[in-house]
């Protein structure tokens, strides 16, 4: 399901055969990697990437131009390009169908990229998950190969085998090098020291597949779309209690409300944005735009109607972070199955009064001295939950209370 | 050195990096990884058997158990939970008498529960092997289970 008053990203997706890369080259495909190529300098394109504005599409935001500066800049015995198609964030679903439907923008993308930063292996990390596209992926890389539209870059795909981790920037790293996919302490960052320490540039699927278009259509065409600190367009992957789940593309800052209401939402009681540890959205305040500088994430946004349970939903969510905690740290690790046994207890009707105290520590913890995101925004939703649907929490603990009151009088 | 933590164990010497990619050759070859294959795999990458087997088991889709012939992985995240993940266990269960975490009497299955297979637009949905399967209904499970047999 896609938007079309304003594709950028999605263009193809449905109109071209992600079979056959003459279909792709039809509609202005490889156009971009020659312009860049053959009539641009890196330092040029990095600008133009720059002057767009265009910011990282995964999750974290980051200045896309900036980033390809610095790993240019910066010196090495060789440079790496990688394609985050780790895409493992609960909610989200855009990249898989950004990889299914049109792999050849990936691949114009990933090329741009390695010939602005002055790589000469671009790999494309794709989760086990998503091993049924490994042939469609393959075999376009296979067709770009044979008409010799890129020859100078070596590209290699690496399966990965079933750690949401991964996807974080520096265990993808890890797990490329052959290890345990452990997150990294940042400084060093990417850019200095990635991939067998060298300068690394990792970008979103989504993200590459906005720089052929960048290139053909200049900078100013595309930061004329958007907000002020949001340029572009941005893929929303719906789901939950909505009528038509899937993804959409709108231009960013738009209000939260105006895509739920083409997702055919109803009776919406909160909104989670951004994934397991998105933020959470009350039905009072739906009209919040769709923005890096208001709410966004990797534009999950998973809603849930009236009938769910808030301390149930959070539960499922710290159920999967703690599963998927990498295990290195200790505020990570341990803090999450506190949050876990807390959880499950409210669940079953055995809150504890300090319960409340307890999370809220936790979450200052986990905050401030996890090692990396997923540890860092884990207690988010629970901070957000907290605040928009207190009575829920306060009703649960009372309710435990008078139980154990009531079965000790028996 | 490029793990932030944790003890130095090697330098930066690439030799290890095509070690996941044949951890996975393994697994899919064999549906599992026996400790003579963990061996073979170290001799070849030219580290000790502790840290292929440390690398090993941090991922979910690599097994030391021989997995059926086919693995069913039900997601059990929030968007698949919402709508009724529940119901793929029970007729999986009831079709199959297999539970997540075991494998069928004749060989032919095993079930896991996984997290989020990113087909929240489909949910709730299972992958069996490479394939995804969404939209899940009673029904359609056990017309994808008899297609395997």
């Amino acid at each position: 399901m896609q938007v079309t008053n304003q594709t950028i990203v999605l263009k193809n997706c449905g109109t071209i055969d992600p079979g056959e890369l003459g279909t792709y080259l039809d509609t202005d495909g490889f156009k971009a990697l020659a312009k860049a190529r053959d009539h641009m300098s890196p330092e040029s394109v990095i600008e133009e990437i720059k002057a767009s504005g265009l910011k990282g599409r995964g999750g974290a935001g980051f200045s896309c131009g900036l980033k390809w500066e610095l790993a240019y800049q910066n010196p090495g015995e060789e440079k790496f390009l990688i394609c985050n198609a780790d895409e493992s964030e609960v909610g989200t679903f855009k990249d898989r169908y950004i990889l299914e439907k049109d792999p050849y923008s990936v691949i114009e993308g990933m090329a741009i990229a390695a010939y602005a930063i002055g790589a000469k292996t671009a790999y494309l990390y794709l989760r086990a998950e998503y091993a049924y596209i490994m042939e469609t992926l393959s075999q376009a890389l296979e067709q770009v190969a044979s008409r010799k539209l890129i020859t100078d870059l070596e590209f290699r795909i690496q399966l990965g085998a079933g750690a949401y981790i991964c996807g974080e920037e520096s265990a993808l790293m890890n797990s490329l090098e052959g290890r345990r996919g452990d997150a990294r302490l940042k400084p060093p960052f990417p850019v200095d020291k990635g991939l067998w320490d060298e300068p690394t540039i990792i970008n979103n699927v989504e993200t590459l597949v906005n720089v052929p278009a960048i290139i053909l259509k200049g900078a100013q065409w595309f930061n004329q779309i958007g907000t002020e600190q949001s340029k572009g367009t941005k893929v929303f992957s719906v789901s939950g209690d909505v009528q038509k789940p899937g993804v959409y593309e709108l231009p960013m800052g738009t209000p939260l409300s105006a895509l739920l209401e083409m997702a055919g939402a109803s009776d919406i009681k909160a909104v989670q944005v951004g994934g397991a540890s998105g933020r959470i959205v009350p039905w009072t305040e739906l009209d919040m735009p769709l923005s890096f500088e208001s709410i966004l994430g990797s534009g999950a946004v998973v809603v849930f109607n009236r009938t769910r349970d808030i301390i149930d939903l959070n539960l499922q969510n710290i159920r999967f972070l703690a599963e998927e905690s990498c295990g290195q740290c200790t505020p990570c690790r341990e803090g999450l199955e506190v949050m876990l046994e807390i959880f499950t207890r409210l669940g079953n009707m055995e809150g504890q009064s300090e319960d409340i105290q307890v999370l809220e520590d936790l979450s200052e913890v986990m905050t401030t001295s996890s090692i990396c995101g997923l540890g860092q925004a884990a207690p988010i939703p629970i901070v957000d939950s907290m605040q928009h649907f207190r009575s829920e929490y306060d009703d649960r603990i009372s309710k435990s209370a008078l139980i154990r009151k009531t079965s000790m009088i028996r | 050195m490029t793990n932030a933590i944790g003890p130095d164990t090697e330098t930066t010497d690439r030799k290890r990096e095509n070690l996941l990619a044949l951890l996975n050759d393994v697994q899919r070859k064999n549906g599992y990884l026996s400790k003579e294959e963990l061996e073979a795999v170290s001799q070849s990458v030219g580290l000790p058997l502790s840290e292929v087997y440390s690398v090993s088991s941090f991922y979910s889709f690599l097994t030391k158990k021989p997995m059926g012939k086919h693995v069913i992985r039900v997601c059990q995240s929030l968007p698949c939970y919402m709508k009724n993940s529940q119901m793929i266990v029970e007729t999986i269960s009831a079709h199959l008498g297999v539970s997540p975490g075991q494998t069928s009497a004749d060989g032919l299955f095993s079930v896991e529960l996984v997290n989020c297979i990113g087909a929240c637009d489909e949910a709730p949905a299972m992958l069996v092997d490479n394939k995804l399967h969404g939209h899940l209904t009673p029904e359609e499970i056990v017309r994808v289970l008899d297609s395997y047999k």
